[in-house]
């Protein structure tokens, strides 16, 4: 389950009230991708006991850095048995989309975030399953429908639902939706949207999720940092 | 068309289960919500707005007509059949008043556009200052961004429920929204503070440590108290526009 979303929109609250109701159900494992500095693998291994890790991206855009560490965080998760593995994306680049043609595709929105913000974050949004949007607590109903109408005129077939993330109002259908999603065939991970154009292998179109894949500048889930700076083939 | 809301009970905020087998609300029906601060007032009207089925904090279920929601209904605001004024009173969207009720009226699949005019005009009957179709609605007052709620409730929302979280406390005219919206055949919930508001509804429901303690209903002598404490709040409401419009008080003659 990929979970993408701007800064501050309730990504991690929301996988704190997944995390909740499937403790002691399902093994579960996170990892969080960021650029420069991230929590959540600390805060969430503390207080659930679950499995966590976290990659910063540093100079490569975070959806690319992503899609390199992709495939050993899924052998990574797989290893330790984990039933649901909830990757928790940096949210920042606005032209990929980190969503796979598997599993579920979850982009988080906050209802404070503003009115045109569904439009202008793209792929974001237009690629994904499901949008939840948080923060319902704070606006009037009707701002609510409001925004959630402008998702809708965005991407017409996304699920769409609201939720207090830090209550978890709301979240049954995400629930049954978790439930209901088939096991991953970790050998046909492939990028559901087309990456924008630039200079490595994912930007110039290759979909194939893992660092194997790929050249120019690549990134490994383990390894020295120079052996990820260039591997021409 | 709703003709009832069924609250099945939850849990209060100290693990006690809810002391009732089920409420029911029925069309043409006014409630009122009342309970000190905290009690859990704005929590069970989310639970009925959110159409609630043990996924919020109370632990309560809500039934339609007596039976389930469907995703539909609870997910999709084009067939909610709810529509909510909450305790905020700021917007933070930031559009006109009239392309946000545009965009509100394409979400409840409204295709008229009159509504919109005539939206706004119904608030500016509960405000005295006027809001004008081209002010963005985030810098509305808060008494301005209530009344356009409101008033977007009846119209816009159009939903045989309403729900409405303490109105009195948001300076507009509340005599004027509540005689609007009694006998509408709708359901009308009031979670307030204000007794004449409380004494006016059908039912009451008493709040206490996030759970309902008791269901009372209205009898002869509440009316008879409501309607003099609506003449009480009339005066006091000419009182209140002379020193708004900052005029000086030369008689005092209170009933
Ligand atoms: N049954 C419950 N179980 C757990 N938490 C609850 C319950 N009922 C209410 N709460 C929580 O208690 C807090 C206060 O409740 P709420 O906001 O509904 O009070 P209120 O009666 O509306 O107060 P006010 O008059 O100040 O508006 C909220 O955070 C709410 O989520
Ligand atoms: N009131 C309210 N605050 C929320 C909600 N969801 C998240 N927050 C708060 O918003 C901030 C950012 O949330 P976080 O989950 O860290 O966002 P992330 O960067 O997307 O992971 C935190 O302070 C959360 O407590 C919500 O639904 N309501
Ligand atoms: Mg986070
Ligand atoms: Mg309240
Ligand atoms: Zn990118």
């Amino acid at each position: 389950m990929i979970i993408a979303g701007p800064p501050s929109a309730g990504k991690t609250a929301l996988t704190k009230q997944i995390l909740k109701r499937f403790q002691g159900e399902l093994r579960i494992a996170y990892l969080k991708i960021d650029v420069v500095k991230a929590f959540e693998d600390i805060e969430l291994r503390k207080e659930f006991k679950i499995m966590t890790r976290k990659i910063y991206s540093g100079d490569l855009c975070p959806d690319h850095a992503a899609v390199m560490v992709l495939g050993d965080a899924v052998d990574w998760a797989e290893s330790h048995g984990a039933d649901l593995f909830i990757v928790e994306s940096a949210g920042l680049c606005l032209r990929c989309a980190p969503y796979l043609n598997q599993g579920l595709g979850i982009v988080v929105l906050s209802s404070i975030s503003g009115i045109h913000a569904p439009e202008k974050m793209g792929a974001m949004v237009s690629l994904a399953d499901v949008a939840v949007v948080t923060k319902i607590d704070l606006v009037s109903q009707a701002e609510r429908e409001v925004f959630i109408q402008k998702i809708a005129e965005v991407h017409p077939r996304v699920i769409l639902m609201e939720t207090n993330a830090l209550q978890g109002t709301s979240l049954h259908r995400l629930y049954d939706l978790i439930l209901g999603s088939p096991e991953i065939e970790k050998h046909n991970l492939v990028l559901k949207g087309s990456p924008p154009l630039g200079t490595c292998t994912i930007c110039v179109g290759k979909k194939e999720v893992g660092w194997k894949h790929h050249f120019g500048v690549v990134k490994k889930l383990d390894g020295p940092l120079a052996e990820y700076l260039f591997r021409g083939e | 068309m709703v003709r009832e809301i069924t609250i099945l009970p939850g849990w209060d905020k100290s693990g006690n289960r809810e002391d009732f087998t089920d409420i029911n609300l029925k069309a043409g029906e006014t409630i009122a919500i009342v309970g000190p601060t905290g009690s859990g007032k704005t929590a069970l009207i989310t639970d009925i707005e959110l159409l609630a089925q043990g996924d919020t904090a109370t632990k309560r279920r809500v039934l339609l007509n007596g039976q389930l929601p469907g995703d539909e209904v609870r997910y999709n605001p084009a067939y909610k059949p709810i529509a909510m004024i909450t305790q905020n009173t700021k917007c933070f969207t930031d559009l006109t008043t009239e392309e946000f009720l545009q965009i509100h009226a394409r979400a409840r699949r409204i295709a008229d556009q009159k509504i919109i005019q005539d939206t706004i005009s119904l608030a500016n009957k509960f405000t005295g200052e006027k809001i004008k179709k081209d002010t963005k609605v985030s810098v509305l007052s808060g008494g301005q961004t209530r009344s356009l709620l409101i008033a977007d409730a009846i119209l816009i929302g159009a939903a045989p429920v309403i729900l409405l979280d303490e109105i009195e406390n948001a300076g507009i005219f509340k005599q004027e929204v509540v005689e609007l919206i009694q006998d509408t055949g709708k359901i009308i919930i009031f979670v307030t503070h204000d007794p004449a508001i409380a004494l006016l509804t059908k039912k009451r429901l008493i709040m206490g440590n996030g759970g309902v303690r008791k269901v009372i209903y209205q009898n002869e002598l509440e009316l008879r108290a409501a309607q003099k404490l609506l003449e009480l709040d009339r005066q006091v409401g000419v009182i209140r526009e002379e020193i708004r419009a900052g005029h000086v008080i030369t008689k005092v003659n209170l009933a």
